[in-house]
């Protein structure tokens, strides 16, 4: 191989992230979705809403049962991209608490071979606030690596000493922007510098408007910027561009 | 027939009245009588409720000489089933003059959504002998076990305004009901009451059980020859006649003239936006303050409550209204119907100016006012249609498959059914005689686990299959989500419009709680606002404020120009049967000597400077002009037609290197303009316009656009709703957070790239192929235009090709194209077109 086809083909394959800083830690946002720290060799991805589908369907709203089918191969493209050291899931990987029992053996096996040579942190969430059965991995409440700390809901605060370095989920956020008299609503992630809110991963997740007032309790208003997912970049904005629903 | 077949006490009450029964009301007499299921046909004012209930009313009078306790002496005997709930309340009032005037033994009641629990739950136990109520009803009432058991003595069902509640998946959810009742009464007769239709032997064949395997069934029919000829006329108007758009403001003076002339007017017009612009216009030069109203399906119900209150006791000079006063309930003596804007069906036309003057006896008088120059031969058609009789309602639509799914599910809440026997009566009902066996199981599967490949959820059934071969649901609790959810009425997600004091009067914290509630409007309509943005409704200019939650709110603006919504709903397509009125008009100078001066003069220049578009082929037009180049065509087959082609076209002019940039269609033509020269390209034959509109355009090139298009997406979701596959927003409910409540989009997502096959998407996709994008129309204009294709290459725009091309930038354009000319001025264009 000559060393132009070599170079090209790192070149094609090489992740490109949007790098940013939180807390003066230089962290890459990703257009699936997920968050890498190259230092660390940390991906962290959030609010995987496993079985969700299921979830449904126990109490008779037939979801089609392919959810964690989708959101697990995303994942597995994630991490043969990124090949981290360690994966944190950011809470709500599963649906309910049961989910992680319902979960079909063939995902089980998939989910387990991604964990194969790696480190893997599940953190609780609201919806999984119990480590997962048969699965591996520790389970935390939170975990700071470095300036960084990892946990499902952010603090209900802003003052930046107190919040510096925060990486949640939870929220979903979703944003809106109008161009050319259409508006296109996408997933997001949504950051001020200090703290950063990750967009939820799974397949049947929706999105929470960051105008909504949920998010007055995480930025100060409109002192906050934007990174849409599009199909194969994301679209930074600042929060005074975007619309509410 | 002589009214000898009326009992004594009738024949006493004509007499008294002065009256005597009308031929068409003894001939139902006599139908039912001999058990037969009938369908009245009549213009509005025929007596025709009367007609209806007539054979009820004798056969009640000799069931109560019954003696007491005597089977078959008491019970439900009639139902009365309408497609508006006023209309229920409206006929309920009407029908107690004659009951108690003869001193009938005959209880009658109303059953809607608004009928009291406690009612309700007595009239389960002590039914009325005659109830009138709705097709959601009637679902629920099968549903329930306990119900069910009161239509065991049911003798008869009337149908109001049947025309109007075949068409929609109503129409779908009473065939099922009625199949259902038809089983557990097998005597029972229907009788249907309708207005004039182009196919009378679909409803017949509606109101009767059909037999699967043998011929087509139908029921009796008396039909009641029109009255007095309707006096039609088309506003000659002295201003200048539009080259586009559709709001007649130039015609407003006159109509203000006309509404002075008579005592009270109904001035119907085709959307929301259109009535709000011509009732503020009227109030602008109102100097007699005249008491000019205005009613549409968006104002608060109370405020609709008080205009229909105040139209019926005669205080109103005129009101403005859309399809929302289109039927039925009597309003009171109106001597004038004036439509703005095209009619788009000939029959749409008979029935409002049938609302003039509900004494059939004498003419109806109306007045048509075209909004613009396609929309006066559009008129004229409408009017040699009405002259001859002709009628152009749609044909009986195909069950759709969610409503059939709502119905599954009923029928398991009601009791264990054996899906053999239940198929066959689905099948029994005109609307899905087609259904197959294969697509049945289809729906049961769905139904009962959501009917995926995967089979994954057989744990959590909601049917289940008993040993005995008999499905039943898995838990009560199914029963109560299905009575959540019953209805084919998905409503677009809507806001309200709250009064509020204006931020622009520099209060610092202009938000408050606010003032009373206008009305409500669609989410995607004030998605497309910023603050300050003003707009029209409920007569008002309002300057929108912001959200809070689930309102809009809106201060009153002192701004005189409103920005004019462009409401897409309400929008009718033109009739195929007007379309080819036009075309032929169009197609022969001869017969454009009824067509005003300014029409005539537009069209023999373009005669002149281009050709006539064909009455059977296509005229394509090309022309540069400015930057572009464009191409015109005149298929006249209704605008969602044209926006399918005009896709599917754009498509294909890309693969073929013509560089398209866009395109924009009404109902009459489609244009497209791009970077690529299409005069050369057609003339010199490296496009051919032959294979340029090939049929096959629908096949791969359809599927190639749906896959990548979000627009069956709200499709999707209404059935998704009416399926019950998620929940309908219960108001109220919606404070629960966004981000916990299920997208549709999302599923749609899921499903078409996990299971393309879905019963869901077949029905979705059904539902489009009807609606969005009309396919069927579609492929008739591909067949009959083949081989008839006349390119014309001109030096600039022609007269016929201004219309369309003015409304670039007024319409959405779809896809990707750049629309980046849409600041061209008009008055240009139309300086070009006639020099």
């Amino acid at each position: 191989m000559s060393a132009l086809t070599s170079y090209l083909d790192d070149f094609a394959i090489a992740p490109v992230c949007h790098d940013i800083q939180i807390n003066g830690e230089t962290v890459g946002l990703h257009e699936s979705g997920i968050l890498w720290w190259p230092d660390q060799s940390v991906m962290v991805v959030s609010d995987m809403h496993l079985e969700k589908a299921s979830s449904y369907a126990r109490r008779g709203v037939m979801l089609p049962p392919y959810d964690t089918g989708i959101t697990l191969e995303r994942l597995a493209a994630a991490i043969e991209t990124f090949d981290p050291a360690c994966v944190i899931s950011l809470g709500d990987s599963f649906h309910d608490p049961d989910g992680s029992d319902r979960l079909p053996p063939v995902y089980r096996a998939m989910l387990t071979s991604l964990q194969l040579n790696r480190d893997w942190i599940w953190v609780t969430g609201n919806h999984d606030p119990i480590a997962p059965v048969r699965l591996c991995g520790e389970t935390v409440d939170e975990i700071s690596i470095g300036p960084l700390t990892f946990r499902h809901e952010p603090l209900q605060k802003t003052d930046r000493d107190v919040i510096a370095g925060e990486i949640c989920g939870h929220l979903h956020p979703a944003a809106r922007v109008r161009r050319y008299g259409r508006s296109i609503r996408r997933s997001c992630f949504a950051t001020d510098g200090y703290r950063l809110v990750m967009p939820a991963f799974g397949a049947l997740t929706g999105g929470l408007n960051v105008n909504d007032p949920a998010f007055h309790l995480v930025f100060r208003r409109r002192q906050f910027s934007v990174f849409m997912l599009g199909n194969d970049r994301l679209y930074p904005f600042t929060a005074s561009r975007l619309i509410e629903d | 027939m002589d009214s000898a077949v009326l009992p004594l006490r009738f024949q006493d009450w004509f007499s008294s009245r002065g009256w005597s029964p009308r031929p068409h009301q003894l001939a139902l007499v006599d139908h039912l009588g001999r058990g037969d299921s009938t369908l009245l046909i009549a213009p509005t004012g025929a007596g025709k409720t009367l007609a209806g209930f007539l054979p009820s009313l004798v056969e009640l009078e000799a069931r109560a000489k019954l003696p007491p306790d005597s089977p078959g002496s008491k019970g439900l005997h009639t139902l009365y089933i309408s497609p508006l709930k006023a209309l229920a309340v409206d006929i309920a009032r009407n029908l107690e003059a004659p009951v108690s005037e003869m001193g009938l033994p005959v209880t009658l009641e109303t059953r809607t959504g608004d009928t009291p629990s406690h009612k309700r739950q007595r009239q389960k136990r002590n039914p009325p002998d005659i109830l009138l109520t709705t097709p959601e009803q009637i679902a629920l009432l099968l549903s329930d076990p306990v119900s069910m058991e009161m239509f065991r003595t049911l003798k008869t069902v009337v149908l109001d305004e049947l025309h109007a509640l075949v068409t929609s998946k109503r129409g779908d959810l009473l065939a099922l009901g009625l199949a259902r009742l038809r089983q557990i009464c097998p005597n029972l007769r229907t009788i249907g009451l309708s207005a004039t239709v182009a196919e009378p032997d679909d409803l017949r064949a509606y109101l009767v059980a059909q037999d699967v395997c043998g011929e087509r069934q139908l029921s009796k029919v008396v039909q009641i020859a029109g009255g007095a000829e309707p006096d039609i006329a088309i506003l000659d108007t002295q201003e200048r006649l539009p080259w586009s758009g559709h709001s007649s403001r130039h015609a407003i003076g006159e109509i203000y003239e006309l509404i002075k002339q008579h005592n009270v007017s109904l001035i119907f017009v085709n959307t929301r936006s259109q009535a709000e612009v011509i009732f503020q216009e009227l109030w602008r030069i109102n100097d007699d303050t005249l008491p000019i109203a205005l009613h549409h399906g968006s104002l608060d119900v109370g405020q609709r409550r008080k205009v229909e209150a105040a139209m019926a006791s005669g205080v109103l000079r005129a009101v403005v209204a859309t399809s929302s006063l289109d039927m039925g309930i009597d309003w009171g003596d109106i001597d004038l119907v004036i439509n703005v804007g095209a009619p788009k069906g000939a029959s749409r036309l008979a029935q409002r100016i049938g609302r003039a003057n509900h004494r059939m006896d004498e003419p109806s008088k109306a007045i048509l006012v075209p909004a613009n120059r396609f929309e006066v031969l559009e008129c004229q058609a409408a009017l040699a249609a009405s002259r001859r009789g002709e009628q152009d309602t749609p044909p009986l639509r195909k069950g759709a498959l969610d409503v059939l799914a709502q119905h599954v599910l009923g029928l398991a809440c009601a009791a264990p059914f054996d899906p053999v026997s239940v198929f066959d009566e689905i099948r029994s009902s005109e609307t899905y005689r087609h259904l197959t066996w294969e697509t049945f199981e289809k729906v049961l599967n769905f139904v009962a686990t959501g009917g995926y490949a995967l089979k994954t959820y057989e744990q959590y059934a909601k049917l289940r299959k008993g040993p005995d071969g008999l499905w039943r649901i898995a838990h009560p609790k199914i029963a109560q989500q299905y009575r959540l959810n019953v209805g084919t009425i998905v409503e677009a997600p809507m806001l309200k419009v709250r009064l509020v004091k204006s931020k622009a009067d520099g209060r610092r914290n202009p938000i408050g709680r606010g003032g009373r509630v206008l009305g409500e409007i669609e989410e995607w309509f004030i998605e497309q606002l910023s603050q300050g943005d003003t707009f029209l409704f409920g007569g008002e200019i309002l300057r929108f404020e912001g959200l809070r939650e689930n309102e809009a709110f809106a201060s009153r603006s002192k701004s005189e120009t409103p920005m004019i919504p462009s409401y897409q709903g309400g929008k009718f397509p033109l009739s195929t049967y007007l379309a080819e009125s036009v075309r032929a008009m169009l197609a022969d100078p001869a017969s454009w000597q009824h067509l005003p001066d300014q029409v005539r003069d537009w069209l023999q220049l373009q005669q002149t400077k281009s050709k006539l578009p064909p009455r059977d082929g296509l005229l394509v037009e090309t022309f540069p002009r400015s930057r572009y180049n464009y191409m015109v065509c005149y298929p006249f087959e209704g605008r969602l037609a044209h926006q399918t082609l005009g896709m599917l076209l754009t498509k294909r002019l890309e693969r073929l290197g013509a560089k398209p940039m866009g395109f924009v269609a009404n109902d009459y033509a489609l244009s497209i303009w791009g970077l690529g020269d299409l005069s050369l390209l057609f003339e010199t034959g490296r496009i051919d316009l032959d294979a340029l509109f090939e049929e096959d355009i629908l096949g791969d090139d359809l599927d190639a656009w749906l896959a990548e298009s979000s627009l069956l997406k709200r499709t999707f979701r209404n059935c998704a709703v009416i399926a019950g596959l998620i929940e309908r927003r219960h108001p109220g409910k919606e404070k629960s957070g966004r981000q916990v409540t299920v997208s549709s989009d999302l599923i749609y997502d899921v499903l078409r790239s996990h299971e393309p096959d879905h019963i869901l998407l077949q029905a979705t996709w059904n539902d489009a192929a009807e609606g969005l994008l009309d396919i069927s129309r579609l492929s008739e204009l591909l067949a009959r235009i083949k081989g008839r294709i006349t390119h014309t290459r001109l030096t600039k725009v022609s007269p016929l090709a201004v219309p369309i091309l003015l409304e670039i930038g007024k319409e959405p354009v779809y896809g990707e194209a750049i629309d980046d000319i849409l600041a061209e001025a008009a008055d240009d264009l139309i300086l070009e077109a006639m020099e």
